[in-house]
């Protein structure tokens, strides 16, 4: 691996995958299985990655049966019966001397367990077959071959000697200080399995291990993995599978995860393993990727007796919580376990066998896809994708899928399929779960308070308000509304003020730590419509040893939202009725008057104090800062809260106490999501109850009583924390907690090691001392006995005079907009200095720079300021979210120069592709595909010169967006493909997009719509986006953008435009960094935006890495933005960021004010250019060298930073280089459309009607974008007419199949079809039907996969079977017929048709803001399975609605030749009564609104 | 804040004046407040922008759009309350100030900008009026003593904030009363004395002494006060007044404009008989300079009885608007025309006067001018140019020259040592006030030139920090930043 330099750290590395197994349930040994699983492997390989020499695969791996057979005739020793024997693949170091350490280790261990060592047999390998990369970490490999200590031994006794020895093993080994200690690994260790894997490409495992080739090898099971990982030196031991596991997904949670798992071995207790447990411990090996973490957890829970399913369900819990159909029983069983275990949660599909069982789960909500198939001969075959096996139709028994939350498990002993009801109430039916439950697990709502009213026994709340630094803003801006309307407050364009390291007004010290959020390699969640899979409730009180189950483990205290009301703390402190809870309460002020170093004594302190209580019995302990007064100022909550929760891991008695934090500085949610990512059980900002009371008081807050007011403030936390946990992909609260997923920056380390241990801090800054100079620069201010403590503004939000600085300020403005107007140069240099010096006022980290190693060239010699300004670009800003004025402004300045603007989400009118009579042309070069897919179709993507998927925004990393329904007038209508006066949603995910493989993908979708265009992939700077950019990067993008956070947004709720994501100057260095070492530089071209204002901003962006520049808020004020920040409000006064036509009049910027602006900032770029030596941008790109660190500027706060990592400069052989150099190899040539296009001459050019007939594959992709293209290219979007291109398949199409197709083409697949059908239809016709030769019953049988239709603006699509789960998100137009669907349908759907003629899912509908569906609701259950109260759920009754019903199904029966269709037109009257017709409020409102206004035109 | 669409649904409305007919008869002030519903509409209009240009076209930095919206809200008394957290005096600049801010206003871009002065001026009298503004005396003293000499409003705000610092504070005045240009220069009918008394009493009862009379470098020793004192505060103004070097300039009937004014209100004070004053009764009328001070002739005169009044601007008619060199957000020379000039004068621009022409006693009856060209060329200062042919005479009894000032007097700067400026300001800077001469301070027109009030009072308030600095080591009193807007 990799070593941590610069701003690179390893543990940043992600990984993904494609898994499957294949398995005999008549239990039959075959050599055959094997090879069909490498078959699974190869047939995935599109979903897996290369490194850079073109070889080495990210890893792969085939477990199997132990091939007893095989193994006799091939070892040189004497073997017993198969099962009294375990055998391993042993990797080793290659040095003999070293070698044989390690086995005199492990041998010794074995002994040790009562064991015996058969023999070692050497495994015949080629290391021929290795890539460069690989050979280089290839490890020597042997079998190792064990036997019981004797016959009787149980096979669970036998399991655990092993465990032990193998464990006790590692970690002598690992603890020495061996050169090559890390290449000693067991794959696995058992009687029944064996795992052959390493770093392979999927068709070079058995090239490598030679034993594969042979045919006496057989087996009854086979699971399979190979994996895509973002880093390019991935490691052997990390290739799956693991020994009881493989993962494709992420667990977003790990960090969590693993130091809860680190206090529960504080109190870990095994009569199995007796002492040796000691030895054991830690389970965990740091240092391993999150699945081989998972697998080593899975393995230690085995041990305790539990069977591989329960041990799964315990870690992977379905979303129980929110489900009213789940059994009580199950209920109980996952209650129960949630006392003990956290969920392991992120998108996972896992595959799991211990030889007896083999299956698969699913994580909560779906987020992998993982299809199966039963053969009538017995097989079973599972994998991330359909039709990777061959197999004749008519040998299907059924076709499957896991669904979100269940398990698919294979009893290898019985011979067959135990399905997910059935082994779960068997599991959960063992213990009394809910007995001890009801009797232990105490609920807060249960427990009786204390009469009267609430009292605040503190005096003079303004002195404390001043001691913890509330501004007006805090008052105001952020606790008002959230009390007022339960919901965070919403703010609009970026954060232009100093990170708190900068600032020079005191700084909370939560300002100093930055919230990580998901990207590519998982996907943020949507919290609000997909609620049910959420839950922030958590449990308080002493943890118990994970190997005993019984009633202790629930002698816990439940609160629904721990962020509570002063109320419910005063019932748990004084909750005295209960000997299962003793509560203590400890203060954590300190004395200001002894001068500094008192705050670090206050901690250690704070420490002992806790651990006494601990020690005294104390399970629930209150960290509280009340009564600050002249003499007393607090601890900083944060501090104390992850101080004393690493201390007490320290001390070995975490696992026995929860943390309440009683505090008055949390306000925000960032405050608390830290309180909660660093330990803290429950939460009561009190003072935030005090100023909520003061405000009913003064009437700031209307209507509202007391308890309602904190209560809407509670719940309005709760939300936003959601929402955080929900940007990093984690679904509760339970697992967030502890987690720690932040990045501080600006303290220096030294101080995060102690006190935040495991935060990630690269740039150093502050310390202690510096803390505590800020507090008492507050204390004092609070105290001073003259000047009346005034609460500040702030000014964090909205400049306001003497308080925050922002870097667009009246002056700033006032000098861009003249200069761009006057065309005057000197007044550019004016503004450019005020935004560049920041010697005096720190603002950014770019600020802190300066330019060293002059070497002087004349300014002639540099490239043009016309080459220049073709690598600027404007941002991406929506029409919709700005004027169509604004938008075509800047579309036109940046067309005039060579540039590129960027239509943003929002699709674009098709006469904009045209130039006008005066040469003007509106088209926007960038057209972004971004999470809500608006107006995305074959033609809008054909008109891009680049393709921009924006994964994430740097104003709101991980979140999605909404355009309100009154914003959306007819022509953004139009654009967006929707329907006038229709909210639309941009869901946090790309519903496409859960993973690596899944980016690439996609970039195959929209590469394959417009080959010509350069595909662009939007990434937001966080700590590492350098490995997340190498994924990118293999994942084929053409270019990478690193969006610093501070970009603009047309709203977004504060917390996320203040806390999350970094400055790019660190994101940009940290991908040039890992791009470079990782020799994928070349390939891609790097881009980079956020805030950036001058030649000098550009000049250090290029010098860090970048090669192309974004600009937004500079050309918006250059054409007359003032920062209003009001473009959440449709009020812009200046016609930007409204559609209000009166406003919009206001407009008065020209493309010319825009030209002038990226003229002036390319002159000075020029400028430092010829002053460091550089004729072009190419020369200057990543030549970190000319930069320095500004030694003029002192500053208390800032003199701790330390730079060198941002300048680090990668040591590279000489030919790797530091620019784009080339393209991406995007492997189109082979695309099958080639075929269609050369096959469809007649009918593309001619439009004569056309028929071909072709096989087709899982790997066959986006079949029909590539032929759209063509079309698009000559037609527009009007494409063919109807039915000019018809093409039958046979086979399993591959993903996105028929994707962004457009009219004209009619497409039929005889088979099945993968994930992504029909994604961002556009006008074409989909049949997938069952062969005419195939047996199965289409309407219980799966024949899509999941997220079907996404995005999709038009066109038919008819599914002779199930889909999986998000059928129609994001559909706009496109009409469907299906027999049903999983959970999460017509998600968003924003108009078109569905009808679905069987079983739905769960949420069905959620965010459903248009179109129509229709279903047959056979068992009555659909209106349960609905999300929320605007749907309008009814018969159908309207005869245009049975009309357009009974056709759509004619057309499916004619189509597909479906029976179900067939039999529901039989029975036509008697089944339209069990239609129900879903019709969304909004929309229904919208058709009404519509319908008058054109009454009124007439 | 505010309310999102207030500026959409209102339009900008101003107090209103008593008609010139009614007004001139007395020196009262003459305006009619809005009713309360009408100013919360106006505070409606504010727009809270995200960057409030306001704020920097304020050199008080005032919060106005903080303070607009408790006013839409109705909730006066916290309006009062910002407002007096950047501005100690905000009924002097709620009538005086030429509310740059309102130039500045974001809303002024495309519509009329807020009404901000009007709203200052009715949140300030609202809080008298409720007996809101009560004297808040230090709760604990400390051992410093500061002397202030000059009571104008660069006075009288460093004086309240060092007073609030817990020092000891002095007024120095020379003349009778306090007040400085507010009260001498500044006619009633523009702003009533008792506006500055009450104003004064809240200070007096703050604790801050006041000594009027005392005449610091005529009739008492600056180094005697620099020996008494921790700190002294130059609050002296820049009172050295331009004169006009032309022939006949000693006419009888030639005047200051200050010694018009200043008699005029200790008439109106009562502290001298009409008999007393310059009286323009049934005179003709000019006032050269067309200035503040000129309008302020014009009005006097105009209450006097005047024949005829006339006005003479040496530079050209300014424009209307907003001159395209002097875009927004930036103060713009334009004509103002103020409600003196709406009382009747004739005004001329381009004019330069030649001479004064007296009769045999020496009595002024007319005077000669020409007509002026201003040639501007890049780079360079304009040029002035007469125009052949243009000249004129004009027959007139009384001239006043509202021709503004050069700089501070020298006798302090003499006594305490200290240095001048070119312009004959005393010297220090915006950093720290301080002169050269360790533990003297200046603030307000004699430190930086003639000036408006808002920047007295925001001198006065910024030195005071920097005295308590000086005095304490560091300091709580507040600090503007640097962020005015520049003049282009």
């Amino acid at each position: 691996m990799l070593k941590k330099q610069g701003l690179y750290l390893p543990e940043f590395e992600h990984d993904n995958c494609g898994a499957g197994f294949i398995c005999s349930l008549t239990g039959k040994r075959s050599n055959d299985i094997i090879h069909k699983a490498l078959e699974i492997l190869v047939k995935l390989e599109h979903r897996g990655a290369v490194s850079s020499d073109g070889v080495t695969g990210d890893g792969a791996g085939i477990l199997i049966d132990i091939p007893h057979k095989f193994f006799k005739i091939f070892c040189e020793f004497e073997l017993p019966e198969a099962g009294d024997y375990a055998v391993s693949n042993v990797f080793l170091p290659r040095k003999e001397n070293q070698r044989s350490y390690c086995v005199e280790v492990f041998e010794t261990e074995i002994k040790k367990q009562g064991l015996q060592i058969l023999g070692w047999r050497d495994v015949p390998v080629n290391s021929e077959v290795l890539g460069q990369i690989a050979k280089t970490t290839e490890p020597y490999v042997k079998q190792v071959f064990i036997s019981k200590s004797d016959s009787k031994q149980s096979e669970f006794d036998f399991n655990i000697k092993l465990f032990a020895a193998r464990k006790i093993a590692e970690h002598t080994i690992y603890g020495s200080k061996l050169s090559e200690s890390k290449f000693f690994y067991l794959p696995s260790l058992s009687t029944k399995i064996i795992i052959f894997k390493g770093l392979l490409k999927p068709e070079h495992i058995n090239e490598y291990y030679l034993d594969l080739f042979n045919s006496a090898l057989d087996t009854r099971l086979a699971l399979v993995h190979q994996r895509f990982s973002t880093n390019t030196f991935p490691t052997w031991d990390l290739a799956q599978p693991f020994r009881y596991i493989c993962h494709n997904g992420e667990i977003n949670t790990l960090r969590g995860n693993v130091s809860r798992m680190f206090s529960r071995e504080e109190i870990i207790k095994s009569e199995a393993f007796g002492e040796d447990i000691k030895k054991i411990i830690p389970t965990i090996i740091k240092g391993k990727s999150d699945s081989a973490t998972l697998d080593m957890v899975v393995e230690l829970l085995l041990m305790t007796g539990r069977s591989l399913p329960e041990v799964m369900m315990m870690l992977v819990p379905e979303a129980w919580e929110k489900n009213p159909d789940m059994s009580d029983s199950k209920k109980a069983f996952y209650e129960y376990n949630s006392c003990q275990m956290e969920p392991w949660d992120g998108p996972a599909s896992i595959p799991f066998t211990d030889g007896n069982f083999i299956g698969a789960v699913l994580d909560r909500n779906g987020l992998r896809p993982s299809r199966y198939t039963v053969t009538k001969d017995g097989n079973v075959i599972m994998s991330s994708e359909t039709g990777v096996v061959d197999i004749k139709p008519e040998e299907v028994e059924f076709h499957g899928r896991l669904e979100p939350g269940k398990m698919f498990l294979v009893d290898m002993n019985e011979g067959r399929i135990i399905n997910d009801e059935e082994i779960k109430e068997k599991i959960a039916a063992k213990k009394p779960y809910r007995e001890w439950l009801d009797e232990n697990l105490v609920k807060l709502k249960d427990i009786s308070a204390k009469k009267g009213p609430i009292e605040h026994s503190e005096v003079d709340l303004k002195k404390r308000e001043v001691a913890f630094g509330y501004t007006k803003e805090d008052l105001n801006t952020i606790i008002r509304p959230m009390a007022q309307l339960g919901k965070e407050p919403i703010g609009s364009m970026g954060s232009d003020t100093p990170i708190a390291v900068l600032s020079e007004r005191p700084q909370l010290i939560y300002n100093y730590f930055k919230q990580i959020f998901a990207q590519v390699t998982n996907p943020p969640l949507d919290g609000i419509r997909e609620e049910l899979i959420t839950d922030i409730s958590l449990t308080l009180g002493s943890d118990t040893n994970i190997f005993d189950c019984n009633s202790e483990a629930c002698k816990k205290l439940k609160i629904q939202n721990p962020v509570i009301s002063k109320h419910d703390l005063d019932k748990i402190r004084n909750y005295d009725t209960n000997p299962n809870f003793k509560v203590e309460s400890i203060s954590m002020l300190y004395k200001v008057n002894r001068g500094l170093n008192e705050l670090e004594i206050a901690l250690e302190a704070l420490v002992s104090k806790a651990s006494k209580a601990i020690d005294a019995g104390a399970n629930i302990i209150i960290l509280s800062d009340r009564f600050v007064d002249e003499n007393h100022a607090p601890i900083p909550a944060l501090l104390a809260c992850s101080y004393v929760n690493h201390a007490l891991h320290k001390l070995n008695k975490r696992s026995r106490t929860s943390l309440i934090i009683e505090s008055a500085e949390p306000r925000e949610v960032h405050h608390f999501a830290l309180l909660f990512g660093y330990g803290a059980s429950a939460v009561n900002p009190y003072i935030v109850n005090e100023i909520v009371e003061n405000q009913i008081k003064e009437s700031e807050i209307s209507d509202l009583d007391y308890l309602t007011a904190i209560k809407n403030y509670n719940k309005a936390v709760g939300k936003g924390i959601l929402k955080v946990m929900n940007k990093i992909g984690i679904s509760t609260l339970n697992s967030y907690r502890g987690s720690q997923l932040f990045e501080c920056v600006g303290i220096n380390t030294n101080t995060v090691e102690k006190y935040f241990p495991n935060t990630p801090t690269r740039i150093q800054g502050i310390g202690l001392r510096e803390i505590e100079k800020e507090i008492l620069k507050r204390h004092k201010k609070a105290f001073n006995p003259n000047i009346e403590s005034e609460i500040e503004i702030g000014g964090e939000y909205r400049w306001r005079r003497g308080q925050e600085k922002h870097m667009f300020n009246p002056l700033t403005v006032a000098k861009l907009q003249e200069s761009v107007r006057t065309n005057k140069a000197s007044t550019f240099k004016e503004y450019s200095d005020l935004v560049n010096d920041q010697s005096t006022r720190l603002m950014t980290i770019r600020g802190l720079f300066e330019f060293d190693q002059f070497d002087p060239i004349s300014i002639d010699e540099v490239e043009p300021w016309t080459e220049i300004v073709k690598r600027f670009k404007t941002g991406a800003m929506s029409y919709g979210s700005i004027s169509k004025e604004a938008h075509e402004n800047l579309a036109v300045a940046m067309n005039r120069i060579g540039g590129k603007s960027n239509s943003g989400e929002g699709g674009e009118d098709e006469e904009r592709f045209y130039k006008n009579a005066q040469g003007d042309w509106r088209n926007s070069a960038i057209k972004q595909v971004a999470s809500g897919r608006f107006g995305v179709t074959s033609n809008y993507l054909t008109s891009a010169n680049e393709i921009q998927i924006k994964i994430a925004q740097g104003a709101k990393p991980g979140e999605g967006g909404q355009l309100p329904g009154p914003k959306v007038n007819a022509e953004i209508a139009k654009t967006r493909n929707s329907t006038p006066y229709v909210g639309l949603i941009s869901p946090p995910p790309h519903h496409d997009i859960y993973s690596i493989e899944d980016l690439s993908q996609l970039i195959y979708d929209v590469k394959s719509a417009n080959r010509a265009a350069r595909i662009n992939v939007k990434l937001v700077s966080e700590i590492g986006v350098g490995t997340v950019a190498a994924g990118v990067a293999k994942a084929k993008a053409d270019v990478i953008l690193i969006s610093g956070f501070d970009g603009g947004t047309g709203a977004s709720p504060l917390t996320s435009l203040k806390h999350c994501g970094l400055p790019w100057e660190l994101g940009v260095a940290e991908a040039q960094q890992t791009l470079v070492m990782n020799n994928l530089r070349n390939r891609i071209v790097l881009e980079c935006d956020g805030q950036l204002k001058t030649g000098r901003d550009v000049a250090i962006a290029c010098l860090l890495g970048a090669e192309e520049f974004g600009f937004a808020t500079a050309p918006l004020v250059a054409s007359g933005c003032i920062m209003m920040r009001v473009c959440h409000l449709n009020t812009c006064p200046v016609g930007i960021a409204t559609q209000n036509p009166e406003l919009r009049k206001k407009f008065k910027g020209k493309p010319e004010h825009v030209v002038n602006y990226m003229y002036f900032v390319a002159q000075e770029l020029r400028e430092i250019m010829a002053q460091l030596g550089f004729k072009t941008v190419n020369e200057m790109v990543g030549q970190v060298q000319k930069l320095n660190r500004n030694k003029a500027i002192e500053h208390y706060k800032a003199s701790g930073i330390d730079l060198t990592p941002i300048l680090h400069k990668v040591e590279v052989l000489e030919d790797v280089k530091l620019f784009n150099t080339e393209t991406q190899d995007h492997n189109l040539d082979v695309h099958l459309d080639f075929k269609i296009i050369k096959q469809a001459h007649q009918g593309i050019f001619r439009r004569q009607r056309t028929y071909l007939k072709l096989p087709i594959t899982n790997i066959d992709r986006a079949v029909g974008a590539v032929l759209s293209n063509e079309i698009s290219k000559i037609y527009g979007a009007d494409g063919l007419p109807e039915d000019t291109i018809n093409i039958d398949f046979n086979g399993s199409a591959g993903q996105s199949f028929g994707a962004f197709t457009t009219k004209g083409v009619s497409m039929t697949v005889h088979g099945n079809t993968n994930d992504y059908l029909g994604k961002g239809l556009s006008g074409a016709k989909l049949i997938i039907k069952v062969p005419e030769s195939c047996t199965i019953i289409p309407e219980d049988n799966i024949i899509t996969g999941n997220v079907t239709l996404y995005g999709a603006t038009s066109g038919e699509v008819y599914i002779n079977g199930k889909a999986g789960e998000r059928f129609c998100v994001r559909n706009s137009g496109a009409k469907a017929v299906v027999e049903g669907i999983g959970d999460h349908g017509c998600e968003y759907m924003t108009g078109g048709v569905a009808v679905i003629l069987g079983k739905v899912g769960r949420n069905f509908g959620a965010g459903m803001s248009g179109g129509v569906a229709y279903v047959l609701d056979e068992d009555q259950a659909f209106t349960k399975n609905c999300n929320g109260d605007d749907l309008n759920i009814d018969p159908v009754k309207l005869e245009e609605d049975k009309t357009q019903l009974r056709s759509l199904i004619e057309s499916h029966f004619v189509a597909t030749s479906s029976p179900l269709a067939k039999r529901i037109l039989e029975n036509w009257s008697a089944t339209l009564p069990k239609f129900k017709k879903v019709l969304p409020e909004e929309y229904r409102q919208a058709l009404l609104r519509l319908e008058k206004e054109q009454l009124e035109t007439v | 804040m505010g309310k999102t669409t207030g500026f959409l649904e209102f339009k900008r409305q101003d107090e209103t004046y008593q008609t010139p007919k009614d007004r001139i008869k007395n020196y009262e002030e003459f305006t009619i407040p809005l009713k309360e519903s009408k100013l919360k509409d106006q505070g409606a209009r504010c727009m809270d922008c995200g960057i409030p240009f306001c704020h920097s076209g304020c050199p008080l930095g005032n919060l106005i759009p903080d303070f607009n919206d408790k006013v839409y809200q109705g909730k006066w008394k916290e309006a009062a309350e910002i407002l007096h957290s950047t501005n100690n005096f905000p009924e002097f600049t709620g009538r005086l100030c030429p509310a740059p801010c309102e130039e500045a206003c974001v809303l002024g871009i495309n519509e009329d900008p807020v009404s901000i002065e009007n709203i200052e001026k009715n949140i300030v009298e609202t809080a008298f009026t409720e007996g809101w503004i009560i004297a808040k005396p230090p709760k604990v003293r400390t051992d410093k003593t500061v002397a202030v000499i000059g009571s104008g409003p660069a006075g009288l705000a460093a004086a309240q904030q060092l007073n609030r610092a817990g020092h000891t504070v002095t007024v120095f005045e020379r003349d009778k009363k306090v007040g400085g240009l507010l009260r001498y220069g500044i006619p009633d009918f523009k702003m009533e004395k008792n506006v500055i008394d009450r104003r004064v009493n809240v200070l007096i009862k703050e604790g801050i002494v006041f000594k009027t009379n005392v005449h610091v470098g005529k009739n008492v020793d600056a180094n005697q006060l620099k020996s008494e004192f921790d700190a002294v505060v130059l609050c002296g103004g820049a009172t050295v007044r331009r004169n006009i070097p032309i022939p006949g300039a000693d006419l009888k009937g030639v005047h200051q404009a200050m010694d018009f004014l200043k008699l005029n209100n200790q008439y109106v004070d009562g502290l001298v008989d009409f008999n007393d004053i310059l009286s323009a009764k049934d005179k003709n009328v000019i006032v050269i300079g067309g200035g503040d001070t000129g309008s302020d002739c014009i009005g006097t005169s105009n209450r006097h009885g005047a024949n005829s009044v006339t006005n003479f601007e040496i530079l050209s008619k300014p424009s209307e608007g907003r001159p395209a060199n002097q875009p927004w957000p930036y103060w713009p020379m334009k004509l103002k025309t103020t409600s003196s000039h709406q009382e009747g004068v004739e005004r001329f621009f381009s004019v330069s006067t030649k001479e004064f022409i007296g009769d045999a006693k020496g009595q002024l009856k007319a005077l000669k001018t020409v007509e002026v060209e201003w040639i501007f060329k890049k780079g360079e200062r304009p040029d002035l140019k007469e125009v052949p042919g243009s000249e004129k005479t004009w027959d007139c009894d009384l001239v006043l020259l509202a021709l503004g000032f050069t700089g501070a007097e020298k006798t302090l700067a003499d006594q305490f040592g200290l240095d001048m400026d070119f312009r004959t300001n005393i010297k220090a800077t915006t950093k720290d006030y301080i002169t050269n001469v360790p533990g003297i301070f200046a603030a307000g027109d004699i430190r930086r030139g003639q000036s408006l009030i808002v920047w007295a009072i925001s001198e006065g308030r910024q030195a005071a920090h920097h005295v308590d600095s000086y005095l304490m080591g560091s300091s709580s009193l507040p600090l503007k930043d640097d962020s005015d807007l520049p003049r282009v």
